[in-house]
């Protein structure tokens, strides 16, 4: 019932990528880009990855979809027509993609308790995290203390991916005015 | 006036729009601080916490218009924030290392039960992550929101 329900999302989600590449309307692409997100967290949460859902749902069709209407706002709707036809580019697009399709066929298949990610490390994961850490969420557990290097880097990504969007933007605040000064007085007639 | 300052006002002029947001930005903000302290229990962390409660302020600044937003939360406070957060996760590493113990590792945070430590470290690492995730979004957001303003 359940592989069901998934062939059907993941049939939706093809349909949805195929109509956002053959939009012209941004401004629906940007929608269905959030839908895609929803629909996405729906099939992790289906794979009993509710921590990954979460994250899904909040970034991928919250925040990511407020961002981009943000910057839409910034620029018309209604994507030009393009001059070029991107013959080359499906080629190139359709070709990856089956690159990459064939690639995962060497993957262990879904589920399997033999592949080498559940005989490495996770086994002292699941058995051992209750006594060492003493908290139920294993994900929690891997996150913030067995894999705390990790989560502590990404932070320090987040926080300079922020750092150069401000300064790329233009900061979060208006830009300082220095009166009499006759440096800063030129910069400003632009 | 810009075409987007124009169509924010026509938004701020939503009558369902102001007072069902009005209605559901607390228990959005409340339902962030519910992930961030409930993450060692259930789905959610600081990450999902900290997009959350930034989500619940752009609601806000986009229907209250970004001028409200901006006095709630300053961007200087936005800007505090985000360095606050990093800087909260790395110093219960360096806490950790002064205790004796390595970068990170949380078990010396409660020299007689290692596993309360383990939850001490985890909750305030949590909560940097938190913090500097939702400042991040909020000027993020500022950046874009305010560049269309000018």
């Amino acid at each position: 019932m359940s592989s069901m329900v998934e062939m059907i999302l993941f049939a939706f989600l093809i349909l949805l990528t195929i109509h956002i590449a053959t939009l012209r309307n941004l401004f629906a692409a940007a929608m269905l880009f959030g839908i895609f997100s929803l629909l996405s967290a729906g099939l992790l949460t289906l794979m009993d990855a509710v921590d990954v859902a979460f994250t899904e749902a909040a970034v991928g069709a919250g925040i990511a979809t407020v961002l981009i209407l943000g910057a839409l706002g910034l620029t018309t709707s209604e994507e030009k027509p393009r001059l070029i036809h991107g013959a080359w580019a499906k080629v190139v697009v359709i070709s990856t993609g089956l690159m990459l399709a064939y690639g995962v066929l060497d993957m262990p298949a879904y589920g399997d308790p033999d592949a080498p990610i559940h005989r490495h490390v996770a086994p002292h994961y699941i058995e051992a995290s209750e006594e060492e850490i003493g908290i139920p969420n294993v994900v929690t557990s891997i996150l913030a203390s067995y894999r705390s290097y990790d989560t502590f880097g990404e932070t320090t990504v987040v926080l300079t991916a922020a750092v150069g969007a401000l300064l790329l933007l233009g900061g979060a605040k208006p830009k300082p005015r220095t009166v009499g000064d006759p440096a800063s007085d030129g910069e400003e007639a632009e | 006036m810009s075409p987007l300052s124009e169509r924010k006002m026509r938004v701020q002029e939503k009558i369902v729009l102001r007072i069902v947001g009005k209605g559901l930005i607390p228990f959005i903000l409340l339902f962030a601080l519910y992930v961030q302290f409930h993450g060692d229990y259930g789905p959610g962390g600081g990450f999902q916490a900290g997009v959350i409660f930034a989500a619940g302020l752009i609601l806000h600044g986009l229907i209250f218009g970004l001028d409200e937003l901006r006095r709630a939360v300053p961007p200087l406070v936005v800007e505090i924030g985000i360095a606050i957060g990093a800087l909260l996760y790395g110093g219960v590493g360096v806490v950790a290392m002064f205790l004796g113990g390595e970068f990170l590792s949380y078990g010396v945070l409660d020299p007689h039960d290692p596993a309360h430590g383990q939850h001490l470290g985890i909750l305030w690492v949590e909560l940097g992550v938190g913090i500097t995730v939702a400042f991040v979004m909020l000027g993020i957001f500022y950046a874009f929101a305010g560049r269309s303003q000018r």
